[in-house]
């Protein structure tokens, strides 16, 4: 096995225990009580408002956006770095019919497995900081996974040598 | 469509063995292919007679718990969200069968890849497969019915039957997958026989031009599928976030000064289908490059002509393609969009069926040569 290929699945192998792991500690501790929060904060904004406490009323709304902006990001982290991890290893299996050299394959390799990390790890830093860097990280990593699967894709046209398997 | 020996000196004849023995590999394949299919025929059913009544009902709620608020009526505003949670239990478990199904029959796929490097028997791959399509056939089941079934005749307090079905199926699913992990953990530490297994693998070795579609077709889709949510993220979702919350507060605000709020639950309703299209697209343009990817590498056990193996490959690429750029389009074309959207989704099940057939009529010439291959474990 090429090291180019070792990188696409072994990195994929662990990026799914990642994502895993995290689901079943997020489904196992924090999902439902995040869910009941939204339900809970949505119907506490209404239900106040029929009772004439607006300020009151839109506390809560907020607080359901709050609740709701986490809940998109936890479930965006598990379910892009599974989504990713998935693709590495299926283009892993196929990686030694990119066209291109073998340490131009490793390069791809190795900045699509970064991307497929960071840009899931940038979204839910956005949770914790509300400032630029994770928006900035997130945005490096998107295009680290977009640059080098346009390469990749590039690579798949031109084929290769099979005999590198 | 002419049948095609894939390697004629290989060949099993027919008169001798007929079909040749399902091997591990191959239950894979197919139980994977009626998996994907299963799916994407389900998904159809579920958009068109649960997800978008669905939504018409929670955007109904919604304008009831705005005229409760006028009123003052409190416990008519629990009761009206309570029903739009129902919705959403409703609307989840179907969207969760559907994801399930199909991510099954991919991870299906993904082990008939990598079949040669585990190191077990024929006969245990074999039980481990059937272990496998059995937990994936039981989950999305257990899953469909948890919002039918409820807490009916349930040993347990909060975890119904068709929970602890879907469980049980996820159980096998995860049984199965260790057991392959630590087959494939014993398979690389035997480097000599893994490679040569490797080396033997038309899978991996095919070059036919439907299969070298596929794979570049595929990696384009995908490609797509990415562009399109970044463009998603950077441009609609903190808008779009931003504006949930103050349709919101605008909708209590006004319910509370009895003014109408039939616009603004419009506008509520507006925002969340925009929300829905611009993710089903991104996700189904994936998941369908995924798809094409992985059918590239299963080319050689298509039994069919070339010119058939190249016809199925471009109708699964237009209808992948397809799918997701009229679901787009379906906020300004509406029902047209829609109508069209069903359309490629109905060339991708047509173009896996002609995949599927061809998978059947295969004569086994290439289990045979598995069967030569060293045999680990």
């Amino acid at each position: 096995m090429t090291s180019s290929k070792k990188v696409m699945i072994l990195g994929g192998l662990a990026l799914i225990v990642l994502g895993m792991v995290f689901g079943l500690w997020y489904a196992l501790f924090a999902e439902h009580q995040q869910l009941d929060e939204i339900g809970k904060q949505l119907t506490t904004g209404f239900a106040l408002a029929a009772e004439r406490k607006m300020p009151d009323s839109h506390s809560a709304i907020h607080s359901y956006a709050a609740a709701h902006y986490d809940y998109v990001r936890h479930v965006d982290l598990h379910s892009h770095w599974g989504g990713l991890a998935i693709l590495l290893i299926v283009l892993g299996a196929a990686f030694h019919r990119v066209g291109f050299d073998e340490r131009k394959r490793r390069v791809l390799a190795v900045g699509l497995l970064l991307g497929a990390f960071l840009f899931p790890l940038g979204v839910i830093l956005e949770t914790i900081d509300h400032g630029p860097l994770p928006q900035v990280l997130a945005v490096f990593g998107s295009a680290l996974v977009v640059g080098t699967l346009a390469a990749i894709a590039v690579g798949f046209m031109r084929e290769a040598d099979s005999r590198q398997l | 469509m002419t049948a095609h020996a894939i390697d004629s000196t290989n060949e099993v004849p027919a008169s001798t063995t007929g079909f040749a023995p399902l091997s591990a590999r191959r239950i894979y394949v197919m139980g994977g292919i009626i998996l994907i299919l299963v799916g994407l025929i389900l998904g159809d059913v579920f958009a068109a007679l649960i997800l978008h009544p669905n939504a018409g009902r929670i955007g109904e709620r919604l304008l009831a718990a705005s005229s409760n608020v006028a009123s003052g009526d409190r416990s008519g505003v629990v009761a009206n969200f309570r029903d739009i949670g129902r919705a959403l239990e409703n609307r989840g478990t179907k969207v969760d069968s559907h994801v399930h199904i199909i991510d099954f029959g991919y991870l299906a796929l993904l082990l008939a890849l990598l079949q040669p490097w585990v190191a077990f028997g024929e006969r245990q791959k074999k039980r481990l497969a059937i272990l496998f399509l059995s937990g994936a056939a039981l989950l999305p089941v257990g899953v469909f019915l948890i919002y039918y079934v409820g807490l009916n005749h349930s040993p347990l307090p909060s975890i119904g039957w068709a929970s602890i079905a879907a469980d049980f199926g996820g159980l096998l699913v995860i049984g199965a997958c260790a057991a392959q992990l630590w087959g494939l953990v014993r398979g690389i530490r035997l480097p000599a026989s893994a490679t040569i297994a490797g080396r033997q693998d038309k899978f991996l070795h095919d070059r036919s031009l439907a299969s070298r579609m596929l794979l570049a077709g595929g990696t384009l889709l995908i490609l797509a599928g990415f562009l399109q949510g970044a463009a998603y993220a950077a441009l609609d979702l903190y808008r779009q976030e931003d504006q949930e919350t103050s349709i919101l507060l605008s909708l209590v605000d006004k319910s509370a000064a009895q003014q109408s709020a039939e616009e603004i639950v419009g506008q509520y309703n507006m925002l969340q289908a925009d929300k829905a299209v611009k993710i089903a697209a991104h996700a189904h343009a994936i998941n369908f490059g995924v798809l094409a990817i992985l059918l590239a590498l299963v080319q050689p056990y298509v039994f069919l002509s070339e010119r058939w193996r190249r016809r199925w490959a471009i109708l699964l690429l237009t209808g992948s393609a397809v799918l997701p750029v009229f679901v787009l389009m379906e906020l300004h074309w509406g029902l047209v969009a829609g109508g069209i959207a069903d359309a490629g989704g109905l060339l991708v099940a047509v173009a896996l069926c002609g995949m599927f057939y061809g998978i059947v009529r295969y004569s086994g010439a290439l289990d045979k040569n598995l069967d030569n291959a060293v045999e680990v474990g």
